[in-house]
């Protein structure tokens, strides 16, 4: 069905492959158009058609997420989803990643990935209030690594400390297969009246399109396509000029200054301009409003002279905005841009063509149909074939399979995926805002749940969140791995006394044209759906990335969630840390601890291909019965049970309460499993005698009595080994395994 | 009683601050291209990054037309309290002595920390008794104070060291342990911790109100200013 192929046609079909489109997909445009594509027209498809962009490889899965509850306002397909939470106030979130750009040039990607999931937050028209971030590198004993971890973590504190949004919390692993991919994911909330959520849908022909914030530059050319929706490869430093550069300052006057505009009512829809710039941000708006865009490219302000008509249309220079104005209230959109010093342009109109057209002053430079460009995006079926042979090879030894239970316990509490990351939070402003009420590596403060009051906004109660996900027991199994980081979201939300109300999750993994990555991404899918239809929690967005291989293979399936919830009480928050000497310590819900995919499997070199069964529902009775108890208030701690295992669980709750604990456990499994077994549904509980008993006896699940907080050390006995370590020593161990490294 | 809070693009504890002050106050935000501070009381230049702060810190800022106002203020007696940036601008702007270099670590920092009350009888120490402890957070990259040994020997003798960080609590490379320092008049402070963080029993500590306290005494208890 291929167009006539001239000699133009058949440069312009090379063109198309090496701006990653297939040969296939090149000849389905020339049909689409009934003509060969002009190169500009080719290169805004090559980019509306990227896997980034057209979610090709993901879009028939993600249908079966369920997307819809009682608190969601706002769902999948726009900038970013929300959720009522009382007192007239909308919440929208998401999660996205920035993990190419930030594996070829850290400090910038993961800045522009935290810039960028700002503007789609305030875009809807909510104030950003919190940042959260899931980090994966290789192991810190890699140069590479460090290097990686030090700038991500540098360029994610640079643009949010200095646009002043506070970032309460996130997650950092470290495992060999992200050696060269390492996984940037951040993920955004703000606060909005219902009433000042806004669409991203242009509407009403004859309105003005009009560009404010920075000027267009040649960052980024292509980043969305080249780099996003390939594998890595060796030359990745070739790839930097597809890295944008972020200018916290430059963006902190532009959300002011939207909000402001949607205060007075001067928007008709706002959209942000991220991954395939002007091209992506009119296509969108047009498709979602039913309408055509005319965009001139000779008004679009440039910071750089000679710029091709296809690279203004491509560019992914940072910290701009698209916005529908009517033509009355055009003047005072122009006026209102200058009093916050931000440029703003009118570069087009709202047409009723539902073509996008391209011009320079009264020269026709592209002429596209929008359903083409959006809708007519190939959807491909996947092709999974479950692995016969293990993916990954065995991870490094880093003890003996028989140890002493305690060295075992400082050996978990100091190794990198349990240690603390204060290393790196306290390189966060997690305060900003007045509103953080609970969060990370902060003793006081310290909860499995970031706490965030709505005071500011006149309201009593309060938000929570959390975002979570463990690859390497997804890739053990990667339906039941999936379930188990949206189990344990909603159970860090659980400690803190929060009921979920939405959800968002980056699905990142290899590349989904090879039959083992589909088998994860599939089996993943399916783990996501089935538990969030369970407990009821609707995905209101979220984000794919795919082809995160590099040269030694595949990273670990690595489904981040996010999760939000409402709790009426802020002050009534659990935190971790134990309280009062005399507090009796429970186990709360159906934890069954099992060594495959633990993290001490892990530093004894294995990998198991299996994870524990999940029964649903008494998960969903554990997450209720710990819900009511933190909000009831009789309990002093909570604190749920996850890498290195129920022993961990404990030591980090005396870290933070600075006290020892006197426990004593069956050990029907064995020590090492009892101790330092992995599963999920257990949370750790301590509090007054008589609120413990009371919990006994009443809970629908599982409440197992541990012991007694007091003294200065951590006292266990299990079966017939015993382990005695102050609380000192574990602190060293735990404060000191990642910074250590650095 | 009324607070004035500046805002400069840039400014990202403006909201923080304002809030904070109303627990005390009547409080207002203050735009950097005016020239009135709008009948205040007293004067707040919060946190944040003035202009970016792409050239040295503070160091646009002080050129802002309401920092002409302020400078006025301050020369009359007026109470002004600079946070973190604010402290650096005032730096700049000579209304207190010394500057503020990158942390030692040269890494932005945000942890709770414990500063002692060196002199309680500056206009925002005025309700604290001297050796008191009060907890606090601090959050930056400059925070570094340095002033050459002279100078630092004068201001020790002059009483102009209002807050020192607690023993083994530095978290910048201060010298001599310095948080904050006052005018030889001792109507400005400038510090780098953030008692605006520190007003609310449900985020942490209520120590830092001590300083909105006493600003509110200190103008009570003073003729009024020549308000510009």
């Amino acid at each position: 069905m291929a167009g006539p192929v001239g000699e133009l046609g058949a440069d312009l079909r090379a063109r198309a492959l090496e701006l990653g489109l297939t040969g296939d997909e090149y000849d389905d445009i020339v049909v689409r158009l009934d003509r060969e594509p002009n190169p500009l027209e080719l290169a805004v498809f090559s980019l509306m058609w990227s896997e980034h962009c057209g979610y090709k490889h993901s879009r028939k899965l993600l249908r079966s997420l369920p997307t819809e509850g009682p608190h969601v306002v706002m769902g999948p397909g726009e900038n970013a989803g929300a959720v009522a939470v009382g007192d007239g106030l909308a919440v929208a979130f998401k999660v996205e990643s920035h993990n190419h750009p930030s594996a070829v040039e850290p400090f910038q990607g993961a800045a522009t990935g935290v810039g960028g999931i700002l503007r789609d937050i305030f875009a809807v028209g909510a104030r950003p209030i919190a940042i959260l971030d899931s980090l994966r590198f290789g192991e810190l004993d890699s140069q590479r690594s460090r290097y990686l971890l030090e700038h991500a973590v540098a360029g994610i504190g640079h643009y949010g400390n200095s646009i002043g949004v506070a970032t309460v919390g996130g997650e950092i692993y470290f495992e060999a297969p992200y050696e060269e991919n390492c996984l940037v994911n951040a993920m955004c909330l703000g606060i909005a009246p219902l009433e000042r959520l806004t669409t991203s849908a242009a509407a009403g022909a004859g309105n003005h399109v009009v560009l404010f914030g920075a000027a267009t530059g040649r960052d980024g050319i292509g980043g969305a396509s080249v780099l996003a929706s390939a594998e890595l490869t060796a030359d990745g430093a070739s790839k930097r000029p597809t890295v944008q550069i972020g200018d916290p300052f430059e963006e902190k006057k532009l959300l002011e200054c939207s909000l402001d505009l949607l205060d007075r009512g001067l928007l008709a829809s706002l959209q942000d301009l991220g991954a395939a710039g002007l091209s992506s941000a009119a296509s969108e708006m047009a498709s979602k409003g039913e309408v055509g865009l005319d965009i001139d490219v000779g008004r679009v302000p440039l910071r750089e002279t000679g710029m091709e008509p296809y690279e203004i249309m491509i560019s992914e220079s940072q910290e701009r905005m698209l916005c529908v104005v009517a033509p009355e209230r055009l003047d005072e959109v122009i006026a209102l841009c200058a009093d916050w010093e931000i440029r703003a342009t009118a570069i087009g109109v709202v047409t009723d063509s539902h073509r996008l057209r391209v011009l320079a002053g009264d020269e026709l430079l592209g002429d596209l149909p929008v359903e083409a460009l959006v809708d007519d995006c190939p959807a491909y079926d996947l092709a999974p074939e479950r692995p016969s042979t293990p993916i990954y090879p065995a991870p490094r030894r880093q003890l003996p399979d028989a140890g002493d239970p305690q060295q075992t316990l400082l050996a978990l509490l100091a190794s990198s995926n349990v240690a603390s990351k204060r290393w790196a939070f306290e390189q966060y402003d997690s305060i900003v805002g007045s509103r953080t009420v609970r969060r990370q590596a902060a003793s006081a403060a310290w909860a499995d749940a970031a706490v965030l009051s709505l005071r500011p906004d006149g309201a009593s109660g309060a938000i929570a969140v959390s975002i979570d996900g463990n690859g390497r027991r997804v890739a053990c199994d990667p339906y039941l791995g999936t379930i188990e980081a949206v189990l344990e979201c909603a159970r860090n939300l659980a400690c803190v006394g929060a009921e979920p109300l939405g959800l968002t999750n980056c699905l990142n993994f290899g590349n989904p044209e090879k039959p083992h990555i589909a088998w994860q991404l599939s089996r993943s899918v399916d783990g996501l759906a089935h538990a969030c239809t369970a407990l009821a929690i609707p995905v209101v967005g979220g984000n794919v990335s795919l082809y995160n291989e590099g040269g030694e293979g595949p990273i670990y399936p690595t489904p981040v969630v996010g999760m939000v919830g409402y709790l009426p009480d802020p002050g009534g928050a659990a935190a971790i840390a134990f309280g009062a000497a005399g507090d009796q310590i429970a186990l709360v819900g159906p934890f069954v601890a099992d060594l495959a995919g633990s993290q001490l499997e892990k530093l004894r070199g294995e990998l198991a291909d299996r994870l524990p069964p999940i029964d649903l529902e008494e998960q969903q009775r554990a997450l209720r019965t710990v819900r009511a108890a933190v909000r009831a208030g009789g309990l002093s701690s909570a604190h749920d049970v996850s890498d290195g295992g129920l022993a961990c669980a404990i030591a980090e709750s005396c870290i933070a309460g600075n006290i020892g604990v006197r426990i004593e456990l069956v050990a029907a499994g064995g020590v090492d499993s009892a101790l330092f077994g992995e599963g999920p549904g257990g949370v750790v509980v301590s509090g007054h005698a008589e609120a413990i008993a009371t919990l006994r006896r009443e809970a629908p699940v599982a409440v197992t009595a541990l012991g007694e907080v007091g003294g200065d050390a951590l006292e266990l006995a299990a079966g017939d080994a015993t382990l005695s370590v102050s609380v000192d020593d574990l602190s060293r161990a735990y404060e000191h395994g990642v910074s250590d490294h650095l | 009683m009324k607070f004035g809070i500046v805002r400069f693009p840039g400014s990202c504890d403006d909201i923080d601050a304002l809030l904070a002050c109303q627990r005390f106050a009547d409080a207002e935000l203050l735009w950097h291209g005016d020239r009135s501070l709008a009948g205040a009381d007293a004067i707040v230049i919060p946190g944040g990054f003035s202009y970016g702060d792409y050239l040295r810190v503070g160091a646009i800022a002080r050129f802002s037309p309401v920092m002409e106002a302020v400078s006025d203020f301050a020369r009359a007696g007026g109470p002004v309290l600079g946070i973190c940036n604010g402290f650096q601008v005032l730096c700049e702007a000579g209304l207190v002595p010394g500057a503020l270099l990158p942390n030692s670590a040269l890494r932005f920092l945000c942890r709770q920390v414990e500063l002692v009350v060196e002199a309680p009888d500056t206009a925002f120490t005025d309700a604290c008794a001297p050796g008191e402890t009060l907890s606090i957070p601090v959050k930056h990259t400059t925070g570094c104070y340095y002033a050459p040994q002279r100078m630092l020997d004068e201001l020790e003798a002059s009483g102009q060291v209002v807050f020192r960080y607690a023993p083994g609590q530095n978290p910048n490379g201060s010298l001599r342990d310095i948080a904050g320092v006052a005018s030889a008049d001792r109507n400005v402070v400038g510090l780098m911790p953030h008692p605006e963080h520190a007003v609310d029993p449900l985020t942490g500590s209520t120590d830092g109100g001590r300083l909105f306290a006493s600003a509110i005494a200190y103008v009570a208890g003073n003729a009024p200013v020549a308000v510009h």
